[in-house]
């Protein structure tokens, strides 16, 4: 049985529908890539998966729970943590009550400094100023803290959504690294990404998202030599 | 939900019979209520004119009692006539709209806060008054100086009669004003505004200079309706014509009739002030403030329940009811 | 021209009474900071609190203490009905509807308390001595419950920076949604807000009983006062309110002083417009 498993999902804003019929599956300790242009629905997918935004039809099955039309913070509290686009942190509190406030669920609450410790460890440049007001770090830092605050959560499956946004391109490189270590620490990821080529390299699998259906699925190898890849390496 | 053409003429022609027919001795009061719904419901449209943009006035008391205050106090004190006293008001008036306006266009000052900055205007001026007690009363309030007799000039008559007509005509202005308005370019202006500003002002759209005049507007009618009814009752005092309470009794009316159709101001009004008028009648001076608690009660629950007014919720219901039969023809 | 000592006894009393109107500025904040909608009827809830001491101190002979506590749990319970009876199922709705619904509540307690209570005014008549400083009196009824509201004011402030529940509150005011992806539920949140919200209330009716009677419009007496410092300091900004209370209870009490009470609100509000117009975002607002 996957971990997290969708099927026959349709989503959308009012009038407008995002998500035609979108099926996908994620194994338990895979790493699983949803890869598209603008304006595909990716970030919408996640939205509906982590509960925020409801789905008008399909399943979404976590772990042999379902959970379609249950409310974020129950979703959560399953298992699932989301890294929203653009970091979503509070931007007023410090480092340090951010992390804090992603260890909100009982569960994690219970283990809150085996998990910081192991945060910190993770990300040294976090553990260097937990005093410090989140707005104020740089790009690199705030994608760090927002995926340190998703783990305080003690999650089974972390979504990330375009974590590469609006970071240079040594930034990505090694954000996309210690997405690599996350995941050797046995974490099951699902991460929506426009830099394709780099997120190919991370992954085992992933699928094709344009204008809301899946138009291809495969495993990360067979994907990069498609041609819409070396178009989006060239063309963009 | 506009009313045909021939169904409002008909109207029309109705309430100006009122006062021709026989009501069982009755007559003094039913027109009193009428004046009070036709005025009211006037001033209710003026409210509309900014609420329907999502320029929420709590505070167009403000208005009202600045308004009807420099009518009555130019007239007591230097025997300035209303017609000419009115104008004063409303060019006073522009000016407060204006100097709210401004700075809460400018700054996109909207929805919650907005709402606050204009109750405290409309504290300001109630307050104003009230300091003021050499001039206006205080909270006593003040009485109009009698003429003596009618004059058209002084806005005094004995007929009640007269003051109906004179509400009627007003009331008709009104809603001419609203329709205008309604079918102008500032209209289509104003609702891009609500709908995103941003994207309003990067097409030449002068957001500020709408959202000024749409107020000032607003403002100045409800100061001829504070004109009005102060020449009607021929009295002025604060908590009638300033102050929280009668800035939210005016909000109250005219979402729960309809903020965005012609009649809905109108509508919600006769119904509030007949609801008010029942109450009172059927409590008496029996249990004193159950009248006005039930009132408070009925209000809180009408707009929990019916949100978008007795108008919208009338209008929802009709949609349903024609698309249902199309639903099933479509499926049969 | 007035003896320079009134002036300085009213800068005094307008600090003392700053202490309690921040108690109320700050309540009506924290709610308006985490859900986003104005509690019109705010200062109406410190009323129905007020008539609960009066009735418990004056009329059943409750030690002061006690009918403070008293006050202060059933500001908490006001707090925590208000919001799921009237709040909850207005969260979506438009603003002018949340803006009728707290209003409605405003007429529903005003005139309620007329009928229960009558529009005499009722106060609570404690004998505390005065002490002296440098010619200028300083009552112990203004003097013991401005302390007390510092000490409430930094208890709120201690709560919001270092307890779980309190740094839940500030993020849920920063980023509601995020907060949701945290596995809050945001329901249980707002509940505990309002909670706190309606404390303060209760403890700004018991202290307010002391100085001032009480009567069914009360609330028009404080709660514009109230709005106005709210947004003066900044719609949702802690630290602005209370800076803001401080200044305008110093303009109320200085020219209160100088010129008449009525006129001293006048120019506090005038001033308020003005402020408006140079700076709408309140005081401490961040520009952009």
């Amino acid at each position: 049985m996957s971990l997290l498993e969708l099927a026959g999902v349709t989503a959308g804003y009012g009038a407008f529908t995002a998500l035609w019929d979108v099926a996908l599956r994620v194994e338990r300790g895979e790493a699983v890539a949803v890869v598209g242009p603008n304006g595909a629905g990716k970030t919408t997918l996640l939205r509906v998966i982590s509960g925020v935004l409801p789905m008008r039809t399909g399943t979404l099955t976590f772990d042999g729970a379902a959970l379609a039309g249950h409310p974020a913070h129950d979703i959560v509290a399953h298992g699932i943590a989301h890294v929203p686009e653009g970091r979503r942190l509070f931007p007023m509190l410090s480092v340090a009550d951010n992390l804090k406030m992603g260890a909100y669920l009982p569960t994690a609450r219970a283990r809150y400094r085996e998990s910081l410790e192991r945060v910190y460890a993770l990300f040294p440049v976090l553990a260097e100023r937990p005093a410090q007001r989140a707005g104020s770090l740089s790009g690199g830092e705030q994608q760090m803290l927002a995926i340190g605050r998703a783990l305080m959560s003690r999650p089974r499956l972390i979504l990330l959504d375009e974590p590469s946004m609006g970071l240079a391109p040594v930034m990505v490189l090694r954000l996309f690294d210690l997405i690599r270590r996350i995941r050797a620490e046995g974490y099951t990821i699902l991460v929506v990404e426009q830099n394709v080529r780099q997120v190919l390299k991370l992954v085992d699998r992933a699928y094709l998202l344009e204008v809301g259906r899946i138009k291809m699925e495969g495993r990360a190898a067979e994907l990069a030599e498609q041609d819409f890849v070396r178009k989006a390496y060239v063309g963009l | 939900m506009r009313a045909p053409r021939p169904l409002g003429v008909i109207l029309v022609i109705v309430l100006a019979l009122v006062p021709a027919l026989p009501m069982a001795g009755m007559k003094q009061y039913v027109l009193h209520v009428m004046i009070q719904i036709l005025i009211w419901a006037f001033i209710g449209g003026a409210w509309s004119l900014m609420g329907r943009f999502g320029l929420v006035s709590l505070g167009h008391g403000a208005f009202l009692g600045l308004g009807a205050y420099t009518a009555v106090l130019l007239w007591n004190f230097f025997g300035i006539n209303p017609w000419l006293a009115g104008g004063v008001a409303m060019i006073l008036t522009a000016l407060l709209a204006a100097v709210v306006a401004y700075p809460c266009s400018r700054f996109q000052v909207v929805g919650h806060y907005f709402g606050l900055v204009t109750l405290a205007v409309g504290e300001v001026i109630r307050l104003l008054i009230v300091a003021e007690r050499d001039w206006t009363g205080g909270s006593l309030g003040v009485s109009i100086k009698p003429v003596g007799g009618d004059s058209l000039l002084a806005m005094q008559f004995a007929d009640k009669r007269v003051f109906y007509y004179a509400a009627l005509v007003l009331w008709l202005a009104g809603l001419w004003v609203w329709a205008r308005v309604d079918r102008s370019m500032a209209r289509s202006a104003m609702e891009a505004i609500g709908e995103d500003e941003t994207a309003a002002a990067s097409v030449g759209i002068h957001v500020t200079r709408f959202k000024i005049g749409i107020t000032v507007l607003s403002a100045v009618l409800t100061a001829i309706g504070g004109v009005a009814y102060a020449q009607y009752i021929s009295y002025v005092n604060p908590d009638t014509l300033s102050g929280i309470g009668v800035s939210l009794r005016i909000v109250f009316a005219v979402v729960l009739g309809g903020m965005y159709s012609l009649l809905g101001p109108t509508v919600g009004t006769a119904l509030t002030i007949a609801l008010s008028e029942y109450l009172r009648i059927a409590f008496g001076l029996r249990l004193i403030g159950m009248a006005e608690t039930i009132y408070g009660l009925l209000l809180v629950i009408f707009i929990i329940f019916l949100p978008s007014g007795i108008y919208g919720s009338l209008a929802a219901l009709v949609r349903r009811q024609r698309r249902a039969p199309a639903a099933a023809a479509v499926a049969g | 021209m007035i003896d320079p000592i009134f002036l300085v006894e009213a800068a005094l009393n307008g600090i003392l009474l700053g202490g309690i109107l921040a108690l109320l500025a700050l309540g009506l904040n924290l709610i308006f900071g985490v859900i986003d909608i104005v509690w019109i009827a705010y200062v109406d809830l410190v009323m129905l609190c007020m008539y609960l001491v009066y009735y418990l101190v004056q009329v059943y002979g409750w030690p002061v203490g006690l009918g403070a506590l008293a006050s202060i749990a059933l500001g908490a319970l006001l707090g925590i009905g208000v919001h799921l009876t009237i709040i909850t199922p207005i969260l979506g709705s438009a603003p002018i509807n949340q803006l009728l619904a707290t209003g409605g509540l405003l007429f529903f307690l005003q005139s309620f308390a007329t009928f229960l209570w009558t529009t005499d005014h009722k106060s609570v008549r404690l004998s505390l001595p005065s002490f002296e400083i440098a010619g200028i009196f300083v009552p112990f009824t203004r003097l013991i419950p401005f302390a007390i509201s510092i000490v409430a004011v930094v208890g709120l402030y201690l709560f919001l920076t270092r307890t779980f529940v309190g740094t839940a509150i500030r993020a849920v005011s920063q980023d509601r949604e995020a907060m949701a992806l945290m596995g809050a539920n945001p329901q249980r949140i707002y509940i505990v807000t309002s909670a706190v919200g309606g404390l303060m209330a209760g403890l700004a009716g018991a202290l307010l009983i002391f100085q001032y009677s009480v009567h069914p419009f009360f609330g028009g007496q404080f709660g514009p006062l109230t709005f106005m410092i709210c947004v003066l300091g900044g719609l949702g900004n802690m630290v602005g309110a209370f800076v803001a209370s401080f200044i305008m209870s110093e303009i109320i009490s200085l020219a209160g002083v100088i010129w008449s009470t009525e006129m001293g609100y006048v120019i506090a509000f005038v001033v308020f417009i003005v402020m408006i117009f140079a700076r709408p975002g309140g005081i401490l607002a961040r520009r952009g």
